[in-house]
């Protein structure tokens, strides 16, 4: 039994950890989306041997059912051009950052493994019932609570946010803006006392005629 | 059961992968894939901490993770609404090549 804890934890790590070198190393999108669900499953089943069962639960729904769903309805959105063309432009800063941000997760991940004890204890078991719903709803609305209701309200502000940012403007909108109104970043303003053709930055725009 | 170091080494590791992600891609998308890697490897640090015993029956490392968990269903709802939104203006998803509050 103790061995087939070490096994199953093992089996999770590892997946997990491939998932996210496949996020990293991923030249397609679709295939950083996959690596992403597989370390989600992955850290899914750790919490369960953790006793977290609702918050398995919890991230098996919220990441693998709708994050990444997400993720891939953005993906299909943009299409082919999801995949950005590799270039050589700022290689060198990234490759600095990337080098001391792993110098460091592994003199961290050093660290954790050296200030370990030699015969590390297992962890106790919890009471019975520790992670259900039952017990871990009975915290969110007693102790919890204020917390709670604020997160309800932050989900609402970004679903309102997520909308007025991703949603375009109608034609009726862009034609009856108040002059020197900009709807959009790319935008020229309407009215033109000198008549000149407007170009703003280089940007390539449709004719709107 | 397991020691929870071993938790604990992991989610160390998991959370340098995804930051080196982070610094080392261009594309946005995979930019909000590396955050998300490295917030599971903190919930999953928080969840083993709160096996320890003297947090033992209370909860709070797993009601932190919940909160994270719904902290982060909002940040990636607003990320890729933008990620569409400088795509409509830029025709572009890399994050070197929004600069429009650049002048």
């Amino acid at each position: 039994m103790n061995n087939l804890g070490y096994v199953f934890f093992y089996i999770c790590a590892f997946i997990a950890v491939l998932g996210a070198a496949g996020v990293v190393l991923a030249k397609n999108p679709i295939r950083g989306a996959m690596g992403l669900l597989m370390m989600i499953v992955s850290i899914a089943g750790l919490f369960l041997a953790l006793h977290a069962e609702f918050l398995a639960a919890t991230q098996l729904i919220v990441y693998a059912g709708a994050i990444v769903v997400l993720f891939l309805f953005v993906i299909m959105l943009l299409g082919p051009s999801a995949t950005s063309p590799s270039d050589s432009r700022g290689r060198i800063p990234r490759t600095i950052g990337g080098v001391l941000f792993g110098v460091l997760g592994l003199a961290m991940t050093g660290a954790i493994v050296a200030t370990a004890p030699k015969a590390a204890a297992a962890m106790a078991s919890p009471a019975a019932g520790f992670g259900s719903v039952d017990a871990f709803g009975k915290v969110i609305f007693s102790a919890a609570l204020v917390p709670f209701e604020l997160v309800s309200a932050l989900l609402m502000v970004a679903i309102i946010g997520a909308i007025a940012v991703a949603r375009g403007h109608t034609k009726h909108e862009m034609a009856h803006r108040s002059p020197g109104e900009y709807l959009r970043a790319d935008d020229v303003p309407l009215a033109d006392p000198a008549g000149a053709p407007r170009t703003a930055g280089g940007l390539t725009r449709e004719s709107r005629s | 059961m397991i020691p929870v170091e071993h938790y604990v080494a992991l989610s160390a590791v998991l959370f340098t992968i995804g930051g080196i992600g982070f610094m080392v891609r261009r594309n946005v998308l995979f930019l909000l894939m590396s955050i998300e890697i490295m917030l599971n490897a903190v919930n999953l640090a928080l969840i083993a901490f709160n096996r320890q015993p003297a947090y033992m029956n209370a909860h709070s490392g797993q009601v932190f993770a919940f909160f994270i968990i719904a902290a982060e269903a909002a940040e990636v709802a607003v990320g890729l609404a933008i990620v569409l939104s400088l795509f409509r203006i830029r025709k572009t998803v890399r994050s070197d090549e929004a600069d429009l509050l650049k002048n």
